[in-house]
Protein backbone atom coordinates (compact mmCIF):
# COMPACT_ATOMS: atom_id res chain seq x y z
CA UNK A 1 0.00 0.00 0.00
CA UNK A 2 1.47 3.34 -0.92
CA UNK A 3 1.37 6.50 1.15
CA UNK A 4 -1.49 8.00 -0.80
CA UNK A 5 -3.72 4.98 -0.14
CA UNK A 6 -3.01 5.15 3.55
CA UNK A 7 -3.99 8.80 3.59
CA UNK A 8 -7.18 8.03 1.69
CA UNK A 9 -8.12 5.43 4.27
CA UNK A 10 -7.38 7.98 6.95
CA UNK A 11 -9.91 10.32 5.39
CA UNK A 12 -12.52 7.61 5.21
CA UNK A 13 -11.87 6.74 8.84
CA UNK A 14 -12.54 10.32 9.90
CA UNK A 15 -16.00 10.12 8.36
CA UNK A 16 -16.72 6.91 10.25
CA UNK A 17 -15.24 8.14 13.51
CA UNK A 18 -17.86 10.86 13.83
CA UNK A 19 -20.47 8.20 14.45
CA UNK A 20 -18.47 6.49 17.17
CA UNK A 21 -18.48 7.33 20.89
CA UNK A 22 -15.51 9.42 22.12
CA UNK A 23 -13.75 6.43 23.69
CA UNK A 24 -13.56 4.62 20.37
CA UNK A 25 -12.17 7.75 18.72
CA UNK A 26 -9.37 7.90 21.27
CA UNK A 27 -7.98 4.57 20.12
CA UNK A 28 -7.43 6.05 16.65
CA UNK A 29 -7.51 2.63 15.09
CA UNK A 30 -7.31 2.73 11.35
CA UNK A 31 -8.73 0.48 8.71
CA UNK A 32 -6.99 -0.76 5.62
CA UNK A 33 -8.54 -2.44 2.62
CA UNK A 34 -7.35 -5.34 0.53
CA UNK A 35 -9.29 -6.23 -2.59
CA UNK A 36 -9.29 -9.63 -4.23
CA UNK A 37 -9.20 -9.18 -7.97
CA UNK A 38 -8.12 -11.60 -10.69
CA UNK A 39 -6.98 -14.18 -8.12
CA UNK A 40 -4.61 -11.74 -6.40
CA UNK A 41 -4.62 -9.87 -3.08
CA UNK A 42 -4.16 -6.20 -3.79
CA UNK A 43 -2.05 -4.70 -2.37
CA UNK A 44 -0.13 -7.89 -1.62
CA UNK A 45 1.53 -6.36 1.44
CA UNK A 46 -0.03 -3.95 3.91
CA UNK A 47 1.57 -2.26 6.92
CA UNK A 48 -0.71 -1.43 9.87
CA UNK A 49 -0.41 -0.61 13.56
CA UNK A 50 -1.55 -2.73 16.50
CA UNK A 51 -5.29 -2.30 16.87
CA UNK A 52 -5.86 -1.58 13.20
CA UNK A 53 -8.39 -3.52 11.15
CA UNK A 54 -7.91 -4.93 7.68
CA UNK A 55 -10.92 -5.66 5.47
CA UNK A 56 -10.69 -7.98 2.49
CA UNK A 57 -13.34 -7.79 -0.24
CA UNK A 58 -13.72 -10.34 -3.02
CA UNK A 59 -14.33 -8.79 -6.43
CA UNK A 60 -13.92 -12.04 -8.40
CA UNK A 61 -16.66 -14.24 -9.86
CA UNK A 62 -15.15 -17.13 -7.91
CA UNK A 63 -15.18 -17.59 -4.12
CA UNK A 64 -11.98 -17.12 -2.15
CA UNK A 65 -10.86 -17.35 1.47
CA UNK A 66 -8.37 -15.44 3.60
CA UNK A 67 -6.40 -17.73 5.90
CA UNK A 68 -3.38 -17.10 8.11
CA UNK A 69 -2.41 -20.38 9.75
CA UNK A 70 -3.30 -20.30 13.44
CA UNK A 71 -4.15 -16.59 13.30
CA UNK A 72 -7.30 -15.94 11.33
CA UNK A 73 -9.56 -17.68 8.83
CA UNK A 74 -12.44 -16.15 6.91
CA UNK A 75 -15.54 -17.98 5.84
CA UNK A 76 -15.80 -18.57 2.13
CA UNK A 77 -16.15 -15.16 0.51
CA UNK A 78 -18.48 -15.22 -2.45
CA UNK A 79 -18.43 -12.32 -4.91
CA UNK A 80 -18.53 -8.95 -3.08
CA UNK A 81 -18.35 -10.56 0.37
CA UNK A 82 -15.97 -9.03 2.92
CA UNK A 83 -13.96 -10.25 5.90
CA UNK A 84 -12.36 -8.04 8.58
CA UNK A 85 -9.73 -8.82 11.16
CA UNK A 86 -8.35 -6.55 13.88
CA UNK A 87 -4.69 -7.07 14.67
CA UNK A 88 -3.98 -7.10 18.41
CA UNK A 89 -0.33 -8.11 18.26
CA UNK A 90 2.71 -7.06 16.26
CA UNK A 91 4.21 -9.39 13.71
CA UNK A 92 4.25 -10.51 10.10
CA UNK A 93 1.02 -12.25 9.16
CA UNK A 94 1.43 -14.28 5.99
CA UNK A 95 -1.90 -15.36 4.60
CA UNK A 96 -3.30 -17.16 1.56
CA UNK A 97 -6.48 -18.36 -0.12
CA UNK A 98 -7.06 -21.95 1.01
CA UNK A 99 -8.93 -22.68 -2.25
CA UNK A 100 -6.29 -21.19 -4.55
CA UNK A 101 -3.09 -21.43 -2.52
CA UNK A 102 -0.98 -19.68 -5.13
CA UNK A 103 -2.76 -16.52 -3.91
CA UNK A 104 -0.69 -15.14 -1.03
CA UNK A 105 -0.38 -11.87 0.89
CA UNK A 106 1.17 -10.32 3.96
CA UNK A 107 0.04 -7.98 6.72
CA UNK A 108 2.87 -6.38 8.69
CA UNK A 109 1.71 -5.16 12.10
CA UNK A 110 3.96 -2.76 13.99
CA UNK B 1 3.18 -41.88 -34.09
CA UNK B 2 3.02 -40.12 -30.80
CA UNK B 3 -0.16 -38.21 -31.41
CA UNK B 4 -2.84 -37.50 -33.91
CA UNK B 5 -3.70 -33.88 -34.31
CA UNK B 6 -7.35 -33.06 -34.84
CA UNK B 7 -6.84 -29.37 -34.53
CA UNK B 8 -7.83 -28.54 -38.08
CA UNK B 9 -10.23 -25.79 -38.93
CA UNK B 10 -11.02 -27.35 -42.27
CA UNK B 11 -12.94 -30.02 -40.43
CA UNK B 12 -12.56 -33.76 -40.33
CA UNK B 13 -14.74 -36.01 -42.40
CA UNK B 14 -16.63 -38.91 -40.89
CA UNK B 15 -14.40 -41.31 -42.78
CA UNK B 16 -11.35 -39.75 -41.21
CA UNK B 17 -12.87 -39.90 -37.76
CA UNK B 18 -13.52 -43.58 -38.16
CA UNK B 19 -9.95 -43.97 -39.33
CA UNK B 20 -8.96 -42.36 -36.08
CA UNK B 21 -11.18 -44.70 -34.15
CA UNK B 22 -9.51 -47.63 -35.87
CA UNK B 23 -6.16 -46.16 -35.19
CA UNK B 24 -7.27 -45.54 -31.63
CA UNK B 25 -7.23 -49.29 -31.31
CA UNK B 26 -3.53 -48.98 -30.66
CA UNK B 27 -3.35 -45.44 -29.37
CA UNK B 28 -5.31 -42.61 -28.00
CA UNK B 29 -7.83 -40.59 -29.91
CA UNK B 30 -5.88 -37.37 -29.65
CA UNK B 31 -7.87 -34.24 -29.16
CA UNK B 32 -5.39 -31.48 -28.59
CA UNK B 33 -6.60 -27.91 -28.07
CA UNK B 34 -10.28 -28.00 -28.80
CA UNK B 35 -11.33 -31.61 -28.66
CA UNK B 36 -13.62 -33.03 -31.26
CA UNK B 37 -13.51 -30.94 -34.44
CA UNK B 38 -16.47 -28.78 -35.29
CA UNK B 39 -17.58 -30.86 -38.20
CA UNK B 40 -18.10 -33.82 -35.91
CA UNK B 41 -21.63 -33.41 -34.62
CA UNK B 42 -23.18 -35.26 -31.74
CA UNK B 43 -24.61 -37.97 -33.98
CA UNK B 44 -21.20 -38.77 -35.40
CA UNK B 45 -19.67 -38.75 -31.96
CA UNK B 46 -22.39 -41.07 -30.74
CA UNK B 47 -21.89 -43.39 -33.70
CA UNK B 48 -18.17 -43.41 -33.11
CA UNK B 49 -18.78 -44.28 -29.48
CA UNK B 50 -21.16 -47.02 -30.54
CA UNK B 51 -18.62 -48.48 -32.92
CA UNK B 52 -16.03 -48.35 -30.20
CA UNK B 53 -18.34 -49.99 -27.69
CA UNK B 54 -19.15 -52.82 -30.05
CA UNK B 55 -15.54 -53.90 -30.15
CA UNK B 56 -14.61 -53.33 -26.55
CA UNK B 57 -15.38 -54.22 -23.01
CA UNK B 58 -15.88 -50.86 -21.45
CA UNK B 59 -17.05 -47.35 -22.21
CA UNK B 60 -17.49 -44.82 -19.45
CA UNK B 61 -18.14 -41.10 -19.35
CA UNK B 62 -16.49 -38.23 -17.59
CA UNK B 63 -18.27 -35.04 -16.62
CA UNK B 64 -16.69 -32.31 -14.56
CA UNK B 65 -17.02 -28.91 -12.98
CA UNK B 66 -20.80 -28.56 -12.97
CA UNK B 67 -20.56 -25.61 -10.55
CA UNK B 68 -24.28 -25.84 -9.81
CA UNK B 69 -25.22 -22.50 -8.24
CA UNK B 70 -22.91 -20.45 -10.44
CA UNK B 71 -24.92 -17.58 -11.95
CA UNK B 72 -22.33 -15.03 -13.06
CA UNK B 73 -22.07 -13.54 -16.58
CA UNK B 74 -19.81 -16.34 -17.89
CA UNK B 75 -22.91 -18.58 -17.67
CA UNK B 76 -26.00 -17.50 -15.72
CA UNK B 77 -27.55 -20.96 -16.31
CA UNK B 78 -25.00 -23.49 -15.07
CA UNK B 79 -27.78 -25.88 -14.05
CA UNK B 80 -29.27 -25.63 -17.54
CA UNK B 81 -26.01 -26.50 -19.30
CA UNK B 82 -25.51 -29.43 -16.90
CA UNK B 83 -28.95 -30.63 -17.96
CA UNK B 84 -27.94 -30.30 -21.62
CA UNK B 85 -24.82 -32.35 -20.92
CA UNK B 86 -26.88 -35.07 -19.25
CA UNK B 87 -29.27 -35.07 -22.20
CA UNK B 88 -26.25 -35.71 -24.43
CA UNK B 89 -25.27 -38.59 -22.17
CA UNK B 90 -28.77 -40.06 -22.35
CA UNK B 91 -28.74 -39.78 -26.15
CA UNK B 92 -25.71 -42.04 -26.56
CA UNK B 93 -27.15 -45.18 -28.19
CA UNK B 94 -24.97 -47.69 -26.36
CA UNK B 95 -25.30 -47.19 -22.66
CA UNK B 96 -21.94 -46.49 -21.02
CA UNK B 97 -21.01 -48.64 -18.02
CA UNK B 98 -20.90 -45.70 -15.63
CA UNK B 99 -19.92 -42.08 -15.25
CA UNK B 100 -17.20 -40.35 -13.28
CA UNK B 101 -17.53 -36.77 -12.06
CA UNK B 102 -14.20 -35.07 -11.44
CA UNK B 103 -15.40 -32.51 -8.92
CA UNK B 104 -16.81 -29.05 -8.40
CA UNK B 105 -20.29 -30.52 -8.48
CA UNK B 106 -21.51 -27.42 -6.66
CA UNK B 107 -20.29 -23.83 -6.69
CA UNK B 108 -20.62 -23.03 -2.97
CA UNK B 109 -21.32 -26.44 -1.35
CA UNK B 110 -24.90 -25.49 -0.52
CA UNK B 111 -27.31 -28.34 0.16
CA UNK B 112 -29.66 -26.99 -2.50
CA UNK B 113 -26.85 -26.98 -5.07
CA UNK B 114 -26.00 -30.62 -4.37
CA UNK B 115 -29.74 -31.43 -4.49
CA UNK B 116 -30.10 -29.76 -7.89
CA UNK B 117 -26.99 -31.48 -9.22
CA UNK B 118 -28.23 -34.89 -8.07
CA UNK B 119 -31.68 -34.30 -9.55
CA UNK B 120 -30.18 -33.57 -12.99
CA UNK B 121 -27.29 -36.06 -13.00
CA UNK B 122 -29.53 -38.95 -11.88
CA UNK B 123 -31.52 -38.49 -15.11
CA UNK B 124 -28.64 -40.22 -16.91
CA UNK B 125 -29.54 -43.40 -14.99
CA UNK B 126 -25.88 -44.34 -14.59
CA UNK B 127 -23.77 -45.12 -11.57
CA UNK B 128 -21.64 -42.07 -10.85
CA UNK B 129 -18.25 -42.19 -9.15
CA UNK B 130 -17.37 -38.81 -7.71
CA UNK B 131 -14.25 -37.07 -6.47
CA UNK B 132 -14.54 -33.66 -4.81
CA UNK B 133 -13.37 -30.31 -6.11
CA UNK B 134 -12.45 -27.43 -3.82
CA UNK B 135 -15.93 -25.98 -4.39
CA UNK B 136 -17.49 -29.07 -2.79
CA UNK B 137 -15.85 -28.49 0.61
CA UNK B 138 -17.03 -24.93 1.30
CA UNK B 139 -19.80 -25.60 3.82
CA UNK B 140 -18.96 -24.52 7.36
CA UNK B 141 -18.73 -28.03 8.78
CA UNK B 142 -17.28 -29.54 5.59
CA UNK B 143 -19.67 -32.45 5.81
CA UNK B 144 -22.15 -32.24 2.93
CA UNK B 145 -19.89 -33.81 0.28
CA UNK B 146 -18.88 -36.70 2.52
CA UNK B 147 -22.45 -37.33 3.63
CA UNK B 148 -23.64 -37.53 0.05
CA UNK B 149 -20.76 -39.02 -1.91
CA UNK B 150 -18.26 -40.30 0.62
CA UNK B 151 -19.82 -43.67 1.46
CA UNK B 152 -17.15 -46.36 1.46
CA UNK B 153 -14.33 -43.89 0.85
CA UNK B 154 -11.30 -43.11 2.96
CA UNK B 155 -9.92 -39.87 4.31
CA UNK B 156 -11.40 -36.90 2.50
CA UNK B 157 -13.04 -39.23 -0.03
CA UNK B 158 -10.50 -41.36 -1.92
CA UNK B 159 -11.21 -44.93 -3.05
CA UNK B 160 -10.62 -47.48 -5.77
CA UNK B 161 -12.74 -50.00 -7.64
CA UNK B 162 -12.47 -52.43 -10.53
CA UNK B 163 -14.49 -52.67 -13.72
CA UNK B 164 -13.87 -54.97 -16.69
CA UNK B 165 -10.33 -55.65 -15.59
CA UNK B 166 -9.50 -51.95 -15.30
CA UNK B 167 -8.48 -50.60 -11.89
CA UNK B 168 -10.00 -47.19 -11.13
CA UNK B 169 -8.60 -44.89 -8.45
CA UNK B 170 -10.40 -41.73 -7.29
CA UNK B 171 -8.08 -39.31 -5.49
CA UNK B 172 -8.68 -36.11 -3.52
CA UNK B 173 -6.19 -33.28 -4.09
CA UNK B 174 -8.23 -30.29 -2.90
CA UNK B 175 -7.84 -30.39 0.89
CA UNK B 176 -5.17 -29.13 3.25
CA UNK B 177 -3.61 -26.96 0.55
CA UNK B 178 -0.43 -25.16 1.59
CA UNK B 179 0.21 -21.43 1.13
CA UNK B 180 2.01 -20.79 -2.13
CA UNK B 181 1.50 -24.39 -3.25
CA UNK B 182 -0.62 -26.38 -5.68
CA UNK B 183 -3.09 -29.23 -5.27
CA UNK B 184 -2.19 -31.66 -2.50
CA UNK B 185 -2.67 -35.39 -1.94
CA UNK B 186 -0.89 -35.67 1.41
CA UNK B 187 1.10 -38.42 3.10
CA UNK B 188 -1.87 -40.49 4.29
CA UNK B 189 -3.44 -40.73 0.85
CA UNK B 190 -0.11 -41.46 -0.85
CA UNK B 191 0.49 -44.26 1.61
CA UNK B 192 -2.93 -45.69 0.87
CA UNK B 193 -2.27 -45.41 -2.87
CA UNK B 194 1.04 -47.22 -2.66
CA UNK B 195 -0.70 -49.96 -0.74
CA UNK B 196 -3.61 -50.07 -3.16
CA UNK B 197 -1.27 -50.67 -6.11
CA UNK B 198 1.07 -53.05 -4.35
CA UNK B 199 0.98 -56.59 -5.68
CA UNK B 200 -1.33 -55.65 -8.55
CA UNK B 201 -0.42 -57.13 -11.92
CA UNK B 202 1.50 -54.62 -14.05
CA UNK B 203 -0.72 -55.51 -16.97
CA UNK B 204 -3.77 -54.13 -15.15
CA UNK B 205 -4.83 -50.91 -16.89
CA UNK B 206 -5.00 -48.09 -14.36
CA UNK B 207 -7.38 -45.13 -14.57
CA UNK B 208 -6.74 -42.50 -11.92
CA UNK B 209 -9.04 -39.51 -11.58
CA UNK B 210 -8.89 -36.41 -9.38
CA UNK B 211 -10.12 -32.83 -9.59
CA UNK B 212 -6.95 -30.77 -10.01
CA UNK B 213 -4.56 -32.00 -12.72
CA UNK B 214 -2.01 -34.43 -11.25
CA UNK B 215 0.54 -33.09 -13.74
CA UNK B 216 1.82 -29.55 -13.74
CA UNK B 217 -0.20 -27.66 -16.31
CA UNK B 218 0.46 -24.07 -15.19
CA UNK B 219 1.75 -23.53 -11.65
CA UNK B 220 1.32 -19.75 -11.88
CA UNK B 221 -2.42 -20.43 -11.73
CA UNK B 222 -2.13 -23.32 -9.31
CA UNK B 223 -2.86 -25.85 -12.06
CA UNK B 224 -0.96 -28.85 -10.81
CA UNK B 225 -0.53 -31.10 -7.77
CA UNK B 226 2.38 -30.57 -5.40
CA UNK B 227 2.94 -34.27 -4.72
CA UNK B 228 1.34 -35.59 -7.93
CA UNK B 229 4.69 -36.93 -9.15
CA UNK B 230 4.87 -39.21 -6.11
CA UNK B 231 1.49 -40.69 -6.98
CA UNK B 232 2.64 -41.28 -10.55
CA UNK B 233 5.82 -42.91 -9.27
CA UNK B 234 3.71 -45.69 -7.78
CA UNK B 235 2.22 -46.31 -11.23
CA UNK B 236 5.56 -46.75 -12.92
CA UNK B 237 5.85 -50.14 -14.54
CA UNK B 238 2.14 -50.42 -15.26
CA UNK B 239 1.56 -50.87 -18.96
CA UNK B 240 -1.36 -48.47 -19.21
CA UNK B 241 -2.09 -45.48 -17.00
CA UNK B 242 -4.78 -42.91 -17.80
CA UNK B 243 -5.05 -39.78 -15.67
CA UNK B 244 -8.36 -37.91 -15.89
CA UNK B 245 -8.82 -34.48 -14.30
CA UNK B 246 -11.04 -31.41 -14.36
CA UNK B 247 -10.56 -28.03 -12.66
CA UNK B 248 -9.16 -26.12 -15.63
CA UNK B 249 -12.41 -26.14 -17.65
CA UNK B 250 -10.79 -26.98 -20.98
CA UNK B 251 -9.44 -29.99 -22.83
CA UNK B 252 -5.76 -30.60 -22.46
CA UNK B 253 -3.90 -33.79 -23.11
CA UNK B 254 -0.42 -35.18 -23.19
CA UNK B 255 1.19 -38.59 -23.36
CA UNK B 256 4.30 -39.38 -21.40
CA UNK B 257 5.56 -42.92 -21.80
CA UNK B 258 2.83 -45.24 -20.58
CA UNK B 259 0.80 -42.40 -19.06
CA UNK B 260 -1.94 -40.46 -20.82
CA UNK B 261 -3.06 -37.26 -19.12
CA UNK B 262 -6.37 -35.70 -20.01
CA UNK B 263 -8.53 -32.89 -18.65
CA UNK B 264 -12.24 -32.55 -19.38
CA UNK B 265 -14.35 -29.54 -20.21
CA UNK B 266 -16.68 -28.06 -17.61
CA UNK B 267 -20.42 -28.25 -18.04
CA UNK B 268 -20.71 -24.74 -16.54
CA UNK B 269 -18.24 -22.17 -17.87
CA UNK B 270 -14.94 -22.07 -19.77
CA UNK B 271 -11.65 -20.86 -18.36
CA UNK B 272 -8.86 -19.22 -20.36
CA UNK B 273 -5.86 -21.04 -21.79
CA UNK B 274 -2.86 -20.88 -19.44
CA UNK B 275 -1.39 -17.41 -19.30
CA UNK B 276 -3.79 -15.99 -21.90
CA UNK B 277 -5.71 -13.84 -19.39
CA UNK B 278 -4.89 -11.96 -16.17
CA UNK B 279 -6.40 -14.78 -14.09
CA UNK B 280 -7.90 -18.27 -14.41
CA UNK B 281 -11.38 -16.93 -13.55
CA UNK B 282 -14.55 -17.71 -15.53
CA UNK B 283 -14.17 -16.65 -19.16
CA UNK B 284 -17.06 -14.70 -20.65
CA UNK B 285 -17.52 -15.54 -24.32
CA UNK B 286 -20.27 -14.67 -26.78
CA UNK B 287 -23.45 -16.57 -26.00
CA UNK B 288 -23.28 -18.33 -29.35
CA UNK B 289 -19.83 -19.73 -28.53
CA UNK B 290 -20.47 -20.85 -24.95
CA UNK B 291 -21.71 -24.36 -25.71
CA UNK B 292 -18.76 -25.11 -27.97
CA UNK B 293 -16.54 -24.69 -24.90
CA UNK B 294 -18.59 -26.86 -22.53
CA UNK B 295 -18.99 -30.58 -22.80
CA UNK B 296 -18.43 -34.17 -21.74
CA UNK B 297 -15.84 -36.86 -22.43
CA UNK B 298 -16.37 -40.47 -23.37
CA UNK B 299 -13.61 -42.94 -22.57
CA UNK B 300 -13.33 -46.31 -24.26
CA UNK B 301 -11.17 -49.18 -23.14
CA UNK B 302 -10.50 -52.11 -25.45
CA UNK B 303 -8.93 -55.19 -23.98
CA UNK B 304 -5.35 -55.60 -25.09
CA UNK B 305 -4.84 -51.93 -25.91
CA UNK B 306 -2.35 -49.90 -24.03
CA UNK B 307 -4.23 -46.66 -24.22
CA UNK B 308 -7.82 -45.70 -23.74
CA UNK B 309 -9.59 -43.79 -26.46
CA UNK B 310 -10.97 -40.50 -25.23
CA UNK B 311 -13.55 -38.53 -27.18
CA UNK B 312 -14.44 -35.02 -26.04
CA UNK B 313 -17.83 -33.86 -27.19
CA UNK B 314 -18.84 -30.22 -26.82
CA UNK B 315 -22.45 -29.39 -25.97
CA UNK B 316 -22.68 -27.71 -29.35
CA UNK B 317 -20.48 -27.21 -32.38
Amino acid sequence: MNRRDILLHGVRLTAVAVLLPPTARKAQAQTAAVVIDNFTFNPPEVKVKIGDTVTWTNHDDIPHTVVSAGKFRSKTLDSDDSFSFTFAAAGDYKYFCSLHPHMTGMIKVE
Amino acid sequence: MSHHDHDEDSGVSRRKVLECMTWAGTGVLWTIAGGVPRSLGLVDAAQAAEKAAQTSGLTFLQISDSHVGFDKPANPHALGTLEEAIQKVSAIPVKPSFMIHTGDISHLSKAAEFDDADRIISQARLDVHYVPGEHDFLDEEVKLYKERYGKGTRGAGWYSFDANGVHFIGLVNVVDLKAGGLGNLGAEQLEWLEDDLKGRSKSTPIVVFAHIPLWTVYPQWGWGTEDGARALDYMKGFGSVTVLNGHIHQVMQKVEGNVTFHTARSTAFPQPAPGSAPSPGPMKVEDTRLRSLLGIASVNFKLGDERLAIIDTPLQG
